[in-house]
């Protein structure tokens, strides 16, 4: 009679699985949202790189020409020297390093904004979730009556007492945000707190703070993700329009939304470039960053996966 | 059932207590409003009668009584720049607002509820995912370009509708509308639909969600087993059950759109209370953005408590819960 | 001629993880007035087997093969419309959880007359006339008054007791009735029970009775069929199974009944069949109670196939001794 030798497990090199590397290999099967996530990238690089790789400072004005003025796309300029891909604006700047600039500005204050609010709301929300009994309810009430009113009255009524300026703007887009991602961590929390692993962490004579921030935060980080994608889409919506409207950012900061109000006589006159170019980029900027997010949710909970 | 409706309403007042207070400081404290009227460099004693007449030199919490106390009698102060009530200004906008909000949530019902339905009742269908990337494009697009474009289109291209402004007037009930005739709607279309297209978005996605659970329910196929047939299912099983999440979101969102109507009458120079507020905000005519802030607030709240009734109304079980 | 005659029914979902057999060439048939229990776990086919009868299977399922035929009429190849006059009013169904079954925003006597409206044209006071029947014989007091009752102002009980009433208010030919009682107190079940079987009596009418419990069998049926695995494994008369089983399984199940009464029951320890069900997509080849069956032989990995003896059918090859 043989001996079977027993089947020997094969070793698997392969990487170990942690939740992040299967989170990224379900999101990268998704289509729609790695596409967004490519046009995303694209952009941030292109916004970042800005300074390097625009053809001309647009805010310089010792590069810019007003005989340069109102050229629509592919014009080359007066001396020949370069041509306009995007035309220029009412001023002679060149659209498409107007729109680089812009894309700077307008991703620069939504990722900041997004993420201060994002801090604080964590810390009123694990405050709320931890103190429970009446300051949550405080801190619950102060948040709902925030959040039925709606965005743009808040950020309204912030820049009116508060004035106008990029500090000031800032400081309007946190006060906007914060309420958001205070209900959603504190949500997220409460459901955690009463798991027992807090139980265990607190009859360990753990302190408060700690046991939030290094064990009942990282299991909130899921919907956290897609809470915050989606406000830095809100946050730089909320911006282009402020500054659209002409109370946002001040003229020496020029972001997308800025370019759309300047160029916005001008279509009237079929000079559609000036208005349209830098729409076009604010939306795909939101877009890319909204359809993330949305899939990132999707991704997140497999039972919304159809 | 009045019980909770008369909680809902002290709530109400006393939110509203609460935002006069809010209101009163953030405007009337911050920064100093006596160099509004008086340039900085007049003579120490006309500055001083000029704060007199305003009350600055009282007691900040007299000067908050007397706010109150007019405000109640409907005085709400002048505006700086047009020396009138406040409050006049504001009404006299108001109707141009309101029926480009009503026409917008109109507009928002009408397309986003069929096409919402029709996407949870056929999921994974062409409808469906057609209506699934539009309403992210919806949320996405901000609402001063998309007006933009549709002037653009609509107006400078094609012709068809005008770019600005509003239409001709008539007297309805003594007020003056412009949606009783096609002349009036003209001007109408293009900023409420601008106004819309986000809310359209929103609507079809709870409606798609809310369809769909319902149509999952075991009621639905309950129906189904005694005979039911599709219209009927629809019309008075599903129907019912789905419009009670939209109605409510309806509402909501009414208030949401007369406070986004700034941005449409800013890009369409519709007279509204809109374009008055950002005009005043930027020309520190405080008394005016004072005005505007209650008034919206107050409609806030009638909103809110009319969205609570209709709920009331249409799901029997809150009734017996709150009973 | 049996009302019902089920030959060789197969019913599948097409899944994404691939396609399920929730039925097997299931048959069995049933005369008129007469009621079958159909007996199984959870998983064995048996509200797939209720679905499908009447033709309400959701996607992704569908009927695969097999013929259905209805009074003489081959349902297979009947149009949805001909279904919708077949449901409620010569078929009908009640559902196992009243709460989810009924439509919450509409009242009872709203929603059985409406049973009543789609099939027939009756006048409002007959319809009115009707549901006061149903109700009273289903034994709701003051049925007049109840009629204007929402579902959820009525304990599980009484919404059972509606959703019978819908089910019998049209004089059907069969009743399905898909676990009627799981949801309810067991006081409760007893008196629905009960008075279900003088329903079925007094008008002749047919039930089909699925139930997971083969305890209620005994009172209620007077034919059984044993369902494993999307597979009927036993069928015959009831006094027949029950005293002699012929398939391991249902002996297994009727062991498993606590028998309190029994000479040395009490402190005895509960008898439960080992193992569980099989997972619909991964089923053991051939006989699919063989995994958890002590008389398994090699035989038993091919199917048996139905061995019939008069009144009785089994699919075993190795069948418990006749007792």
């Amino acid at each position: 009679m043989t001996m079977q030798t027993p089947a020997i497990p094969k070793f698997d090199a392969a990487l170990p699985e942690t939740p992040w590397r299967l989170l990224a290999r379900r999101f990268a099967r998704r289509r729609a949202g790695m596409i967004a996530a490519g046009f995303l990238l694209l952009l941030t690089v292109l916004a970042l790189s800005a300074p390097l790789i625009a053809p001309q400072n647009p805010y310089d004005l010792g590069q810019v020409w007003i005989m340069e003025n109102e050229k629509p796309p592919l014009a080359t300029s007066s001396d020949g020297a370069h041509t306009y891909l995007l035309g220029t604006d009412g001023a002679g700047r060149d659209m498409a390093s107007a729109i680089l600039y812009g894309l700077r500005i307008s991703l620069g204050i939504g990722v900041v904004s997004a993420l201060a609010a994002l801090a604080v709301g964590v810390v009123v929300g694990l405050a709320a979730a931890y103190a429970g009994g009446r300051i949550d309810a405080l801190l619950m009430r102060i948040v709902d009556v925030q959040l039925s009113l709606p965005t743009i009255l808040v950020a309204l009524v912030l820049l009116a007492v508060l004035g106008q300026g990029v500090d000031k703007t800032l400081m309007a887009l946190v006060l906007v945000q914060w309420a958001t991602f205070a209900r959603n961590v504190r949500g997220a929390a409460l459901v955690e707190r009463n798991k027992d692993y807090v139980e265990a962490a607190m009859g360990q004579g753990l302190p408060a703070w700690r046991i939030m921030l290094r064990h009942v935060l990282p299991n909130c980080v899921a919907p956290l993700i897609v809470t915050t994608t989606n406000q830095m889409a809100n946050a730089i919506t909320l911006e282009a329009t402020m500054s659209f409207l002409g109370i946002g950012l001040p003229q020496t900061e020029p972001s997308l939304g800025l370019l759309i109000s300047n160029g916005f006589d001008y279509v009237l006159s079929h000079q559609y470039w000036i208005s349209v170019f830098p729409g076009v980029a604010l939306v795909l900027l939101v877009v890319s960053i909204s359809v993330v997010g949305d899939q990132l949710r999707v991704v997140l909970n497999p039972k919304l996966d159809a | 059932m009045f019980d909770m409706l008369a909680k809902r309403a002290l709530q109400s007042v006393l939110v509203l207590f609460i935002m006069s207070v809010l209101a009163f400081v953030g405007i009337n404290l911050v920064g100093d409003p006596i160099y509004l009227l008086v340039p900085p460099d007049a003579p120490q004693a006309e500055i001083a009668r000029a704060a007199q007449q305003l009350g600055l030199d009282l007691p900040v919490w007299q000067q908050y009584g007397r706010f109150l106390g007019n405000a109640l009698h409907g005085d709400l102060g002048n505006s700086f720049i047009f020396n009138r009530p406040a409050l006049h200004l504001i009404f006299e906008r108001m109707p141009a607002t309101l029926e480009l909000a009503v026409m917008a949530l109109l507009l928002s019902a009408a397309i986003g509820i069929p096409f919402g339905m029709w996407s949870g009742m056929h999921p994974g269908s062409l409808v469906q995912r057609l209506s699934s990337g539009f309403s992210i494009l919806g949320v996405s697009v901000p609402v001063f370009w998309l007006g933009l474009i549709l002037i653009m289109l609509f107006s400078v291209s094609l012709g068809w509708l005008p770019s600005g402004g509003r239409g001709p007037t008539r007297s309805l009930f003594g007020v003056e509308v412009s949606f009783l005739g096609w002349d009036g709607i003209k001007f109408m279309l293009l900023p409420a639909l601008t106004l819309a297209l986000h809310n359209i978005a929103l609507i079809m996605r709870i409606t798609e969600a809310s369809t769909r659970e319902v149509a999952g329910q075991e009621y639905v196929r309950f129906a189904r087993a005694k005979g039911v047939g599709p219209l009927r299912l629809i019309a008075r099983h599903i129907a019912p059950n789905v419009m009670i999440p939209v109605v409510t979101v309806l509402g909501l969102e009414f208030a949401h759109l007369i406070a986004f109507s700034l941005v449409t009458e800013t890009i369409f120079a519709w007279p509204g209370m809109g374009k008055l507020i950002i005009d005043s905000l930027l020309q520190l005519d405080r008394p005016v953005v004072v005005a505007y802030l209650m008034v919206v607030l107050l409609l806030f709240v009638l909103i809110n408590f009319v969205v609570d009734v209709l709920y009331l109304i249409l799901d029997p079980r809150l009734r017996a819960r709150s009973a | 001629m049996a009302l019902l005659e089920v030959s060789a029914l197969v019913t599948e979902f097409h899944t994404a993880a691939g396609v399920v057999r929730a039925l097997d060439r299931v048959s069995f048939s049933l005369e008129r007035g007469k009621v079958l229990a159909i007996v199984g776990e959870s998983g064995s086919g048996k509200s797939v087997t209720a679905f499908s009868l009447m033709n309400l299977l959701d996607h992704p399922g569908r009927i695969a093969s097999g013929e259905i035929v209805f009074r003489g009429e081959d349902l297979r190849s009947a149009t949805e419309s001909r279904w919708r006059a077949l449901r409620g009013d010569r078929m009908a169904m009640v559902f196992q959880d009243p709460m989810m079954s009924l439509n919450p925003v509409m009242r009872i006597g709203d929603q059985l007359a409406e049973t009543v409206a789609i099939h027939h044209r009756n006048s409002r006071n007959e319809v009115n006339g009707q549901v006061e029947e149903a109700l009273r014989k289903v034994g709701i007091a003051a049925p007049r008054e109840r009629m204007r009752a929402y579902p959820h102002e009525l304990s599980g009980g009484m919404r059972q007791r509606v959703a019978i009433a819908n089910a019998i208010i049209n004089r059907p030919d069969l009743i399905i009735a898909d676990e009627p009682t799981t949801a309810l107190d067991v006081t409760i079940q007893a008196q629905i029970l009960y008075e279900m079987k003088q329903l079925v009596q007094t008008s002749g009418t047919a039930l089909i009775w699925i139930t997971h419990d083969i305890g209620v069998v005994k009172d209620l049926a007077d034919e059984v069929c044993v369902m494993y695995a999307g597979r009927v494994i036993e069928q015959g008369l009831v006094a027949d199974v029950l005293a002699s089983p012929r398939h391991p399984y249902t002996r297994g199940l009727i062991d498993s009944l606590p028998n309190a009464g029994a000479a040395g029951a009490r402190g005895r320890r509960l008898y439960s069949i080992p193992g569980s069900t099989p997972p619909l997509l991964a089923l053991p080849p051939g006989c699919t109670f063989a995994p958890r069956c002590s008389r398994a032989a090699p035989l038993c990995a091919t199917v048996p196939p139905a061995a019939i003896e008069g009144e009785r059918a089994f699919r075993c090859f190795y069948p418990l001794e006749v007792a």
